[in-house]
């Protein structure tokens, strides 16, 4: 059993405790945008928010997470797809095959939440996420884009 | 058979599950077979132009697309092709993709569905232009019909079809239905690419919003009523098989349902949910019968290859002049040997596939390069026959050829169906599973000896390859007179095809097959890759040799080579090459032709005392003739990149007592977005032919960077991966 808040609501499921968040998410709760790459917390595309700090779901079992930490996942990112780092990105176009990207979008939220106005370095050394396809520098330019236009929170 | 919110299924239950994911994509067709008689199409609420062209009576229009979508923008520029000649109005085109099994259906009328060789829109831009045409042709037709003048008087554009004398006017959505009841034109000119508006045009991908939201579904996250869930693993040695394993050990564990035998080779436990199936494999005890290759090494297979390459048998691949006479009357001879290592494609996305079987029917729904081939292994996986089997195209996160030739987890998924018949069950890999059985971009090893004379000009040279055959390990049947042609990409004599850029007087190039019993697989650039490392470090070799600008003495030996020199020229401009630099920063230089495009790239770099590489900035030229979406070039040039870069820079797998030795990231790392230099794409795009887009780019990502590396430290890297070099200075 575990008690869970996940965008927004508080969930009970029944899972062994060491389960992995990130299949706890998929499986029993039913939010497929968070993604299995790796299972050894190397490649990001788990990565969800706890207490807006972007974490790798794939390796942290769901009895090292309380029911009072909040959790969300690209599905609750905002409520209608208009994030400023999802405008970006679909501005910049910056998916190919896309299945990194709910990770890279959640790591790059969490940056600029962090940190408004992170300079490249600060992305190339933050941004640890893989794309295969290779879409690092259009991520770049979308989290600089809206790093310049200081969107975050009110787009 | 159109999308997924407006046809009537034979599946309502399992299409009401999906529904929702597939209605947001609009370009997921799946469990639909409605009859394809011109009648029915005609009778359909939603009208069937012809195979390529839907026409919704609110004038929306759906674009059929045959080729599979894995981030490399095809579903947008093949719609583009079409719309282009459909003359519609791009704001309301749609896409779907139809089944492999309607295609069988249906005489194969939307050609081939294979999606790799860089193939997607050179290989089916006629066809889909011309299904964009002939259906404009048959709208104004049914227009012209009812307005009682000839077609020829009327016009369409932007998805309206006018008849400038009388003034009137009718949206293609109002005709639609007539339409399909015209004759098909037998004649069916296309437009000239100069007068293109849709094609040809930077236009934003049609597949975007969802990859931002989560909401897009991949074949992993595919659920069916009453699925349950898969874990494999197959013996870790090639070849080898499996001697028992206690189920009766994890029998009991939490939601196991099924613990089974795939093939001779293979285990899975099936479970209520993954991470369940999984962790009861991980506990499963399973006893392998290793085989005949479990002493294999990395090591035993670099010395076998060796030996091929001073074998004296070996395949000729390109051959003019007389070599050997070259060798023995130059004034020095250079003589270089270089090798490359196995690779994993390594898929964001692990391998994975979901089968229903009955006795009377095979589904498959799967992420694939090819769903033909996909139905081609459900059918021949369940002994049933193509007609009585489906397989449903999703999106891929990401193939690079690892999901085209060999559907080796729909053949596993299919045997675990088969064991459970009428409950649909998904198959994914781990990420441990999807690096232990891959189907590797293959190794090889390459002797170069090249001939000087007193100038400095290249007189001959021998290049001799050595090492693993991908055709003979795939399609051995296309293997012809011992010879694989795919070895030679890049280094084809002159044609349209990778053909070598360079004009020697006196050349031998040839293949010493090799076949390790590690599988090899086509990968993203496949031999190109390889043989542009070789070939284009040892050009940078033999004009330092020959005490020659890297850029001249290819230069010189390009006169009949014009789009290869052409290429090269506007990389070369575009960087600048020959003008001062920063301190510390050396430039390397080199260029290919693959896949049907010819591409050149400048590599900007720098190595510390220390040995650290940084890679400033790449310039990428490339000629694919027509470009038909240059944003999407673009991305796809600069993804090359990092697939490329990931390779030369990382990418290497080692056999160790038969087995990959990597299992994950962790010990297999790739590129991530420290490493990535900044790149600028130039599009050449000289017209009249069509090369692919994809692949040809990755060839030049390695010699640029080794060449560059050379210019900064005068070290000449041999030997791939760079991880295992030693940069410091001497």
């Amino acid at each position: 059993m575990a008690k869970l808040n996940v965008n927004g609501k508080t969930i009970d499921i029944v899972v062994a405790d060491d389960t992995p968040l990130l299949w706890a998410i998929r499986e029993q709760i039913g939010l497929t945008g968070t993604k299995y790459g790796c299972g050894v917390a190397q490649c990001g595309a788990c990565t969800v928010h706890i207490d807006g700090v972007a974490t790798r779901s794939c390796a942290l079992p769901v009895s090292g997470v309380t029911p009072e930490q909040k959790i969300v996942t690209i599905e609750g990112l905002s409520p209608d797809g208009m994030h400023a780092i999802q405008q970006a990105w679909i501005k910049h176009e910056v998916p190919q095959c896309g299945f990194c990207q709910s990770g890279m979008i959640m790591a790059a939220a969490a940056l600029l939440q962090a940190n408004p106005k992170p300079s490249e370095a600060d992305i190339a050394s933050e941004m640890t996420n893989i794309c295969r396809c290779g879409t690092y520098n259009r991520v770049k330019a979308a989290i600089l884009d809206v790093a310049a236009g200081g969107t975050l929170g009110r787009g | 058979m159109t999308v997924s919110t407006q046809t009537t299924s034979f599946r309502p239950s399992r299409r009401s599950v999906l529904a929702g994911s597939a209605a947001a994509t609009g370009a997921f067709t799946f469990g639909f077979a409605i009859p394809f008689g011109d009648e029915a199409a005609a009778q359909a609420p939603n009208p069937e132009i012809n195979a390529w062209v839907v026409i919704q009576p609110d004038d929306k229009v759906v674009i059929r697309i045959a080729r599979s979508e894995m981030g490399q923008g095809t579903l947008t520029g093949l719609a583009q092709l079409v719309a282009e000649e459909l003359q519609c109005d791009w704001s309301k085109v749609t896409t779907e993709y139809p089944t492999p099994g309607q295609n069988v259906a249906r005489n194969r009328v939307w050609g081939n569905f294979s999606t790799g060789g860089s193939r997607g829109i050179r290989e089916s831009h006629e066809y889909v232009r011309k299904g964009g045409a002939a259906a404009r042709m048959m709208l104004i037709q049914a227009a012209a019909n009812e307005w009682k003048v000839p077609a020829s008087e009327c016009l369409a554009e932007n998805g309206v079809i006018t008849h400038k004398a009388s003034g009137r006017s009718l949206r293609y959505g109002q005709v639609a239905a007539a339409a399909t009841k015209v004759e098909a034109p037998k004649e069916v000119p296309l437009k000239d690419p100069k007068t293109w508006t849709i094609a040809g045009k930077p236009l934003a991908r049609l597949d975007t919003a969802d990859k931002t939201t989560g909401k897009k579904i991949y074949g992993m996250d595919l659920k069916l009523p009453g699925m349950l869930n898969a874990a494999i693993r197959d013996c870790p040695v090639f070849g080898g098989k499996v001697k028992s394993f206690d189920a009766a050990k994890i029998k009991d564990m939490p939601g196991v349902k099924h613990v089974l035998p795939v093939g001779d080779s293979a285990v899975t436990v099936v479970a209520e949910t993954w991470w369940q199936a999984k962790t009861a494999l991980d506990a499963l005890p399973i006893v392998w019968d290793e085989g005949q290759h479990a002493k294999v090494s990395s090591a035993s297979i670099a010395e076998w290859l060796k030996e091929g390459l001073d074998a004296q048998s070996a395949v000729v691949g390109n051959q003019n002049g007389d070599v050997k006479a070259a060798i023995a009357n130059a004034a020095r001879t250079v003589e270089a040997v270089y090798s490359y290592p196995y690779q994993n494609h390594a898929c964001m996305e692990t391998m994975n596939a979901t089968a229903l079987y009955t006795p009377e029917k095979c589904e498959v729904w799967t992420p694939t390069q090819n769903g033909e081939a996909a139905l081609a292994a459900a059918s021949e996986a369940s002994g049933l026959p193509v007609a009585k089997c489906e397989a449903y195209k999703i999106d891929l996160g990401g193939g690079f050829g690892r999901r085209g030739a060999v559907h080796d987890w729909v053949r596993q998924v299919v045997a675990i169906a088969k064991q459970i018949p009428g409950t649909p069950v998904k198959l994914i890999w781990s990420r441990e599973e999807d690096m232990l059985h891959g189907r590797f971009h293959p190794v090889t090893q390459c002797k170069l000896t090249g001939a000087l004379d007193k100038d400095g000009n290249l007189t001959g040279l021998a290049m001799r390859i050595s090492g693993q055959s991908i055709v003979a390990g795939i399609f051995p049947q296309n293997i012809r007179d011992g010879k694989d042609p795919v070895v030679f990409q890049g280094l084809n004599a002159p044609g349209p095809e990778a053909s070598i850029g360079y004009t020697i007087p006196n050349l031998l190039i040839d293949h010493a097959m090799r076949n390790p019993h590690v599988p090899p697989g086509f990968w993203r650039g496949v031999n190109l890759n390889q043989n542009a490392i070789y070939l284009e470090s040892f050009m940078d070799e033999l004009a330092h040799a020959a005490g020659k600008d890297p850029l001249e003495f290819r230069r010189a030996l390009m006169k009949d080579h014009p789009k290869h020199l052409a290429v090269l020229n506007a990389a070369a401009e575009r960087a600048e090459w020959g003008k001062p630099l920063p301190a510390g920063v050396f430039r390397g230089i080199c260029q290919t032709m693959g896949f049907g495009s010819y591409v050149a790239a400048v590599a900007e770099v720098s190595v510390s005392a220390e040995g650290k590489l940084k890679i400033h900035r790449i310039v990428a030229a490339t000629d694919c003739g027509h470009a038909v979406n240059p944003a999407q070039i673009e991305r796809q040039v600069e993804g090359s990149f990092v697939y490329g870069l990931s390779a030369a820079l990382h990418g290497e797998i080692t056999i160790k007592d038969g087995r990959v030795e990597q299992e994950n990231f962790d010990t297999y790392p790739v590129l991530r977005m420290d490493e990535m230099p900044k790149v600028e794409t130039v599009i050449v795009a000289s017209g009249g032919f069509w090369g692919g887009v994809g692949e040809p780019t990755i060839a030049v990502a390695a010699p640029a960077v080794l060449n560059a590396i050379f210019a900064a430290t005068g070290k000449r890297i041999r030997s791939l991966p760079l991880k295992n070099a030693d940069l410091k200075r001497a």
